[in-house]
């Protein structure tokens, strides 16, 4: 049967499943929006492309599912640049779709002319540009294929606007023909062999947890692996929630504002087991006193993560779901008395510690996670507020922590929450914002109200950009240049009422269990305002270039 | 260290720009690039000439595989492999200094493909080494314009 462009998309959406399209429309789109109008594909508006694009990421995060958005060309575009760019280097399932002028009209320089195709090739994991109506079926087969497949990723699909009304009568593929990508997901049956001996020879062992472990639903397989060898467990910031932070292996997070205890683990560890990381700079800090003793094994379904940064004793490439069901086959139950009493001292010695005093940020986070339970999903935006979050919760399952690691980017918390609230409908979502990065997509408040989201904004108010100023306050004498927001911040009670959402202030510490409760209970979006302490800083804190066992401040 | 990377690519738009994108965004450098449509049309093949540490050559192939247009990366420094660049020259050739440039040409088994009034056209293919002592003893009469193809490489048979 004979269809146009427009309406071979939405079969295409409604195959690959997809519930949520997240997007603003514009000149060229408006084919494609005109056929979604009595789709069973639900629309939702944002309020702008960048709130659309970390929707579709949060939403991808919390679900496991590929996030989809659809934007126009030109300035539509490339507002989705930053959200794209977010979900590559945080290796989110999404398939964005870009409307594109005319196909005569291309390089031109025509009305919204963007070269968006050549403007993202390097932040997504592949990109097409659709110039016959009759790629359109294929194309969209392999980007949903692509994205979700290996080590996921975003691609982006451009499609002019003539190929939105131009006809063809293929049906859409069942299967996909791409010779050259085929992802490896079974492990070298030898270099597990290597890896399962090492394990069993250390007597100092630790896993190293990244956030792919959480793609790849291996959570269970750390979880077995851990418990029957007795081996501690650190987590990367994406990594949270892929081991529970309740149990008394979990050393909790490690690297720049990591706990002392993981950092001192890693440094005097035997060998380290990483799953699913990539020894970023922010985890291995200066990289020649990076676990000095330490044998290296590094699971990972992506081969260019491997002694990228970091030389590798024993890689091995695949799914870690399949490697670590194979490793806990292989490996001998272990006591390792002696390394977990020694991992125990330095949790009871240098535990994570803030002094009291006024309302503190970290006491905000404490009472979230005891006013949810630990059962909320917390979304972050980015600095300070993003670091506190990450100390300051116990997480003790994958898909609760959505924050932009890689690229951390300011503005992406509160759209990725309304993201996770559509992907978890029953689930309470807070995002903890600072008072800077809630005004970098605070627009959004519109797109919550009106699809009546009970998502809460928890912003810790201290009238700087914090992260910033408490480098200034470390490092440059405290000239505090470019970080002073107090004077101009919006009233953001009356912000929050303005847009038709609740709006709560929080002064002191007897303030805000009352205020989480009445939140949590709210069927509508509210916003938090806690006046917290201007100048507290996140500690510990390893300085940008030292070991990683070097750390300041924090510590009891 | 010098490199040199063969890449069998699907012959579709936009994949010399996925690669030379790759090679920008990551730092990686380009010495040479030559590219052409192989046995197959659908199919071109890319020879790269690049240096850089073991550890940079390891990341460049992983890299260049992760892209989802390329069907085979091959670090030909891991085998035997023959390889061959092209150049062609117009050297200034004054009446009197014609027969030398004719002779270093036939040595270097280069041919003269124009002549024109003041000056010849020599082409010549071989190694990059062999054309560059070429063009250094072109050099003295004076080069009016020089284009070289890039190094085109795979690997030798089987013996």
């Amino acid at each position: 049967m004979t269809k146009i462009g427009a309406d071979i998309f939405i079969d295409a959406l409604v195959k690959e499943g997809v519930e949520y399209l997240f997007g603003i429309p514009g000149g060229v789109v408006i084919p494609l929006f005109d056929r979604l109008y009595e789709s069973p594909i639900k629309l939702i508006l944002t309020r702008h492309e960048q709130g659309a694009g970390h929707a579709a990421d949060g939403y991808a995060r919390a679900s496991g599912r590929v996030g989809t958005c659809l934007v126009t060309s030109g300035p539509g575009a490339t507002n989705l640049v930053t959200a794209i760019a977010t979900a590559n280097f945080d290796s989110v399932p999404m398939v964005a779709f870009t409307g594109q002028v005319k196909t005569p009209l291309i390089g031109n320089d025509a009305f919204q002319e963007a070269d968006i195709t050549g403007i993202t090739r390097t932040i997504t994991k592949h990109n097409y540009l659709v110039k016959d109506v009759c790629d359109l079926p294929r194309v969209i087969k392999e980007a949903f294929h692509i994205a979700r497949t290996g080590r996921p990723g975003p691609v982006l699909v451009d499609l002019p606007v003539d190929v939105s009304l131009a006809q063809c009568s293929l049906e859409y593929p069942d299967e996909v023909c791409l010779p050259g990508y085929k992802p490896n997901y079974k492990g070298n049956e030898r270099q597990i062999r290597l890896a399962a001996d090492a394990i069993n020879a250390s007597s100092r062992p630790i896993l190293y947890v990244g956030g792919g472990v959480i793609i790849s639903e291996s959570a269970p397989e750390v979880f077995a692996l851990a418990t029957k060898a007795n081996i501690p467990v650190t987590t990367t910031l994406l990594g949270l929630g892929a081991f529970p932070e309740t149990h008394p292996l979990s050393l909790k997070m490690l690297g720049m504002h990591g706990t002392a205890y993981a950092n001192y683990a890693v440094t005097d560890s035997d060998l380290i087991i990483a799953v699913g990381a990539r020894f970023d700079d922010r985890v291995t800090g200066r990289i020649d006193a990076f676990a000095p003793g330490a044998k290296i094994i590094h699971i990972d379904i992506d081969p260019t993560s491997i002694s990228k940064n970091i030389r590798v004793d024993i890689p091995v490439v695949g799914d870690a779901k399949g490697i670590l069901q194979a490793l806990v086959s292989m490996v001998e139950p272990a006591a390792h008395t002696e390394w977990l009493e020694k991992t125990a001292r330095w949790k009871r010695e240098h535990p994570l510690c803030y002094k009291p005093g006024g309302l503190k940020p970290q006491y905000v986070i404490e009472q979230i996670d005891e006013a949810t339970k630990g059962q909320a999903i917390i979304t972050t935006e980015v600095g300070q507020n993003q670091m506190w979050a990450a100390q300051w919760f116990k997480y003790t399952r994958p898909r609760h922590f959505i924050s932009s690691g890689g690229l951390g980017t300011m503005g992406f918390g509160f759209p990725a929450a309304i993201g996770a609230q559509f992907a978890r409908p029953d689930a309470v979502v807070f995002d903890i914002a600072g008072d800077g990065s809630i005004q970098m997509n605070i627009q959004e408040l519109a797109t919550a109200v009106k699809y009546k989201l009970p998502v809460n904004i928890a912003i810790l108010n201290n009238g700087f950009l914090g992260m910033v100023r408490q480098w200034q306050e470390l490092f440059y004498k405290k000239r505090y240049s470019g970080t002073v927001l107090g004077d101009s911040n919006p009233d953001f009670v009356k912000l929050a009422e303005a847009y038709g959402a609740d709006g709560i202030r929080v002064t002191t510490p007897e303030e805000v269990r009352p205020a989480l409760e009445k939140a949590i209970a709210s069927p509508r979006p509210v916003v938090l305002d806690f006046a917290v302490e201007p100048e507290e800083n996140v500690f510990p804190m390893v300085p940008a270039g030292e070991a990683i066992n070097k750390m300041m401040g924090g510590m009891a | 260290m010098r490199h040199v990377i063969s890449v069998t690519v699907e012959n579709k738009p936009g994949v010399l720009a996925h690669i030379s994108s790759l090679f920008a965004a990551r730092g990686y450098s380009i010495d040479s690039l030559a590219v052409g449509e192989t046995e197959d049309p659908a199919t071109s093949r890319m020879t790269i000439v690049t240096h850089g540490d073991d550890q940079i050559i390891e990341q460049i192939t992983k890299q260049l595989r992760k892209l989802i247009s390329t069907l085979k990366v091959q670090d030909l420094g891991e085998t035997e492999f023959i390889e061959r660049d092209l150049v062609i020259v117009k050297v200034n050739a004054a009446t009197g200094k014609r027969g030398e440039i004719i002779e270093i040409a036939q040595i270097f088994r280069g041919n003269i493909i124009d002549v024109g009034q003041k000056d010849l056209v020599v082409e010549l293919s071989g190694q990059e080494n062999k054309i560059q002592a070429f063009i250094d003893l072109l050099r003295p009469y004076g080069i009016k314009e020089l284009a070289r193809t890039g190094s085109i490489a795979m690997a030798r048979g089987a013996k």
